[in-house]
């Protein structure tokens, strides 16, 4: 693998981390329990997308084929993906969102302030503008996973399912391989499993402070972010977001 | 033979940008939002570099496409918009005068303290977060205790 190789699979990984999410989270788009959630929910889905317009068309950039932002985005297909599998399962209820947001924000704000000292200077340009939003994100996150952890007897019951069911889907953001020793040794990306010391004292007291009980497995899925394999539900959220743009190829706004 | 120059002035330059208003709140213009960086000369061609405020903002391609309009209305020939995001946009940047405006307007302008000094429209400081996010995503949405009436908090970041 090449130093390019392996750069434009991380782009890729940080770039489809941030589409599917998004698309995810914008699927709440007129669905929110209150208005406000609605609103704070489309927000963060745009601000992803935001986002992943940075990393795919440096990804694009890098790849040098004179592909865009948004050829990788609509004319991938699932196994091209290099998402972790957290940012693809479905969004289940209110709780259950609000819970894969936080530990997707939580990895994803410590993730940033280490690429933020990227030896690529475009790489710590988007990380520095990111970083500012994805601050805001976690902060919310973090707090509306207290105020239902922590809240009645029912919330309490939906988030701790919700931090059952998602737990499992925690470790692959930590896994290391061929591309991440590439990205080490060029001084690009911090090594995955060098975050997750911090990660585990954050989400160990936001948890905590949300009254909630971290599974003590450490089993974890995996296969989004190699792109082995993904999960059933990606294909699905493909042809959702896809659709525009395999039945009317090059259609513009 | 001396060429006769017709370039406008970089002075004159931010004095048009100045009346371009920002697409979402049109009580401030883009000069007030701190996003326009930098204007030059590069040889024949105006160069004009912008910020982006939020990754996802979908006013920014209407933005880029409102200043074009603006300097081409004024005979701007070549015109390079360049973007760059970093520093990365920052509420610091806006002005005092965009600041002012804002208030008057009715939205509550950024404090580093995370909030809204006062409610915009009775001035009362017993105000409440509703929402951490707003109408669009440079604001959350805020609620004075005392007027009762609900208004925009332009996020400090």
């Amino acid at each position: 693998m090449t130093r390019d190789d392996a750069f434009f699979q991380f782009l890729l990984r940080m770039g489809d981390n941030t589409l599917i999410l998004g698309h995810r989270v914008s699927e709440w788009c007129g669905h929110a329990p209150v208005l406000e959630e609605d609103i704070a929910l489309a927000n963060t889905a745009l601000d992803l997308i935001g986002q992943t317009q940075m990393w795919l068309g440096l990804a694009a950039e890098v790849q040098g084929d004179g592909k865009s932002a948004d050829d990788l985005a609509f004319l991938r297909d699932a196994w091209d993906f290099r998402n972790v599998l957290l940012c693809e399962v479905p969004n289940g209820d209110f709780g259950r969102t609000l819970m894969r947001q936080f530990l997707f924000d939580a990895w994803h704000s410590i993730q940033l302030g280490r690429l933020m000292k990227s030896s690529d200077e475009r790489v710590a340009a988007i990380a520095e503008k990111a970083s500012k939003e994805v601050a805001y994100h976690l902060e919310r996150s973090a707090d509306t996973v207290v105020g239902l952890g922590d809240g009645t007897e029912e919330s309490h019951r939906r988030m701790q399912e919700a931090l059952d069911y998602l737990w499992p889907y925690v470790g692959e953001m930590f896994q290391s391989d061929d591309v991440d020793a590439e990205m080490v040794k060029a001084g690009i990306a911090p090594d995955p499993a060098s975050l997750r010391e911090e990660y585990d004292v954050l989400v160990s007291r936001i948890l905590g402070d949300a009254t909630l009980t971290i599974p003590e497995s450490r089993f974890a899925h995996k296969g989004g972010r190699t792109g082995a394999m993904h999960t059933e539900h990606l294909g699905h959220l493909l042809t959702q977001m896809q659709w525009l743009q395999r039945a009317y190829p090059g259609a513009k706004w | 033979m001396s060429q006769v120059t017709t370039q406008p002035s970089i002075t004159q330059v931010w004095d048009w940008l100045d009346a371009v208003p920002d697409p979402e709140i049109p009580v401030i213009s883009l000069v007030d939002l701190g996003i326009i960086r930098d204007v030059a000369w590069e040889g024949e061609t105006l160069v004009v570099t912008v910020t982006p405020t939020y990754s996802g903002c979908p006013a920014t391609s209407v933005i880029a496409m409102d200043i074009e309009t603006a300097l081409r209305d004024r005979g701007i020939q070549a015109l390079k918009l360049k973007t760059q995001i970093s520093p990365a946009w920052t509420t610091d940047w806006l002005t005092e005068k965009g600041r002012t405006k804002l208030e008057d307007y009715g939205i509550a302008p950024p404090q580093p303290a995370g909030g809204p000094e006062k409610c915009p429209h009775c001035g009362s400081p017993h105000v409440t977060k509703v929402s951490q996010f707003g109408s669009t995503p440079c604001k959350a949405h805020w609620r004075c205790q005392d007027c009762l009436e609900p208004f925009d908090y332009f996020k400090c970041i």
